[in-house]
């Protein structure tokens, strides 16, 4: 099995996720993801020639709701898992 | 120097595209049912599902649902039987899932156009695609300037996020700032004339990006295109547009390569300034949203919504041509506005003289709101009173003359038009006997006039008649003291 993924792969997503990895984190971390997707690629064999494309494992559509007011949270009750909050609302460090 | 630099100028094509979000006025927000609210205090309107707490499930709104496809069907698209939402990953502090519900390539319309009218000439822009997702929260910066950048930190409001927001992305084919702003002012009017957004430019509730590049006449390679984000007015937008298209040239003249970037417009320096370059993480991972089922949008159900498109400002502006007989320039400006056009028809309820109410609009009217600063449903009068004016013009009780004077009256104080004519006495005379009494007066005391009609002079008449209207304050049927006058000196 060659390699799938490398570190600049896992470097470039944990940006993405905001995420900070010391180099001996990424290299074991691209080692495990490296296997899981190298297992993972196995389902590629599977013969799909008829099989009609999906994006949902149900085979249900069309879930809908009807455009009606329900009660909201309390601005309190809303507030209860922000790290932090003032009276207008959740706090955020400054964005760069 | 100047007509050396337009000539460069010509040399290069502008190509823009633009990708346009308007805000749905439903009840509630698109996959919960918290109540939309715009300007409430901050953080009211929340609940679990938009912030985003883990094990909320979202639903699909219906409504907007049938909204989105109200307006892919009115901008000739066709409707995507297996529509599909997807996830949209980012960070940023305004979406608190981390990603956004929106839709990548199972859209609801596709391949849609928008014929935009420019005068002289249609530009047809082509639509790609009409998609559903959910807006943002509203960051506020803290700090002394209130900028982004000098903020010590960001307070997030949440009612907004969640909103059910449209996207309308064209084709680049538009050809120039002035196109641009033809083409939001175009896809404003048709969306308020399906009811769909308020379309409040200041709230925000429809706001484009625009993408655009320029490129050598002369040439099929595309220039390296910037985009615009956010501009929430037409002015804006052409603003904007003209500085970009200028600063490309002026760059490709000295030599230089145009960067891709995404910039915003100041309209206090009227530049454009850099907001990022494109950065790597412009990826955004889409995968379909396990949280919700696909959508199968059946031909009944579009049918049934078709049903309920009412008539788009381009099948009116024909049928005040056709039907109404208005000009080809009446016609455009009655139809183009749904302002103008909903007064119009209102006004037409009341009283069925199109070119009448036609003219007292683009007339009387608009000079008067213009200089006030107003719209026509701001200023006092009410489309019945316009009506009413009208008719009774039409019916020879007031001529056209006291009616400009009624007109400034009613739109000072909005009262109708019969109170004010009976307030000051302004009713037609229309009484023959009443007339020929001050006729013959009038052919008394102006001899001179008298003679020189007599003598051939057919214009003197115009001075006896203008005798008339003087001594009645303007109240004679100036026709009917026109006749009087010929018979008596014939």
């Amino acid at each position: 099995m060659g390699k799938i993924i490398n570190k600049k792969d896992i470097k470039h997503i944990a940006k993405l996720a905001e995420l900070k990895y010391s180099d001996a984190e990424i290299d074991k971390i691209t080692d495990q993801l490296d296997k899981i997707i190298n297992h993972i690629t196995k389902i590629g064999q599977a013969d799909t020639s008829n099989i009609v494309p999906t994006s949902h494992v149900l085979e249900i559509t069309n879930v809908y709701r009807e455009d009606k007011v329900r009660i909201s949270f309390t601005r309190e009750e809303s507030f209860k898992n922000a790290p932090l909050e003032d009276e207008d609302g959740f706090k955020v460090p400054k964005i760069d | 120097m100047e007509n050396e630099f337009a000539d460069i100028k010509n040399e290069y094509e502008t190509v823009i595209g633009l990708e346009t979000h308007v805000e749905l006025s439903t009840e509630t927000k698109m996959f919960c049912g918290c109540k939309l609210s715009f300007g409430a205090q901050p953080n009211t309107y929340t609940c679990p599902i938009c912030l985003g707490h883990p094990g909320s499930l979202p639903v699909i709104n219906k409504k907007a649902i049938e909204n989105a496809i109200k307006i892919a069907l009115a901008l000739n698209c066709n409707i995507c039987e297996n529509a599909v939402f997807h996830r949209k990953n980012y960070f940023y502090p305004d979406m608190p899932k981390n990603y956004q519900i929106s839709q990548f390539d199972m859209p609801v319309g596709i391949n849609g156009y928008i014929d935009v009218d420019m005068g002289s000439y249609v530009r047809k822009v082509r639509v790609t695609r009409v998609h559903v997702e959910e807006d943002t929260g509203k960051l506020i910066h803290i700090g002394s300037t209130g900028r982004i950048s000098e903020a010590d930190y960001s307070i997030v409001d949440f009612n907004r996020a969640g909103t059910p927001l449209i996207e309308i992305v064209t084709m680049p084919d538009i050809k120039s700032p002035d196109e641009a702003k033809q083409y939001m002012i175009t896809l404003r009017n048709i969306l308020l004339t399906l009811d769909v957004s308020d379309c409040s430019m200041e709230e925000g509730s429809i706001r484009s990006d625009a993408n655009v590049s320029v490129k050598l006449i002369s040439s099929d390679k595309l220039g390296t295109r910037t985009e615009i984000k956010n501009l929430n007015s037409f002015r804006f937008l052409q603003r904007g547009l003209e500085y970009e298209v200028d600063r490309h040239i002026d760059i490709i003249k000295s030599g230089g390569k145009v960067i891709q970037q995404t910039r915003h417009y100041d309209n206090k320096t009227q530049t454009t300034m850099v907001l990022r370059e494109k950065e790597e993480a412009h990826d955004y991972r889409y995968f379909p949203d396990p949280d919700l089922v696909p959508m199968k949008i059946k031909e009944d159900w579009i049918n049934k919504i078709k049903d309920t498109i009412p008539e788009l400002p381009s099948a009116k502006e024909k049928r005040y041509k056709d039907f109404l007989g208005l000009s080809d320039y009446d016609s455009s400006f009655m139809a183009n506005d749904f302002e103008i056009s909903s007064y119009f028809e209102e006004v037409l309820k009341h009283h069925d003289n199109a070119k009448a109410a036609c003219n007292w609009i683009m007339g009387d009217f608009s000079a008067f709101i213009n200089k006030d600063g107003i719209t026509l449903r701001q200023s006092k009068i009410t489309p019945e009173n316009l009506a009413g004016l009208i008719k009774m013009i039409d019916s020879k009780e007031i001529n056209g003359k006291i009616a400009k004077l009624v007109f400034e009256e009613m739109y000072n104080t909005g009262k109708n038009p019969t109170d004010i004519i009976l307030e000051k006495g302004l009713k037609q005379i229309n009484d023959t006997e009443k007339l020929e009494k001050i006729i013959d007066e009038v052919i008394l005391k102006n001899p001179d006039a008298v003679s020189q009609y007599k003598s051939g002079k057919s214009k003197a008449i115009s001075y006896l008649v203008g005798q008339v209207m003087a001594k009645t304050h303007g109240k004679a049927n100036p026709q009917i003291v026109n006749e009087i006058i010929i018979k008596k000196l014939s």
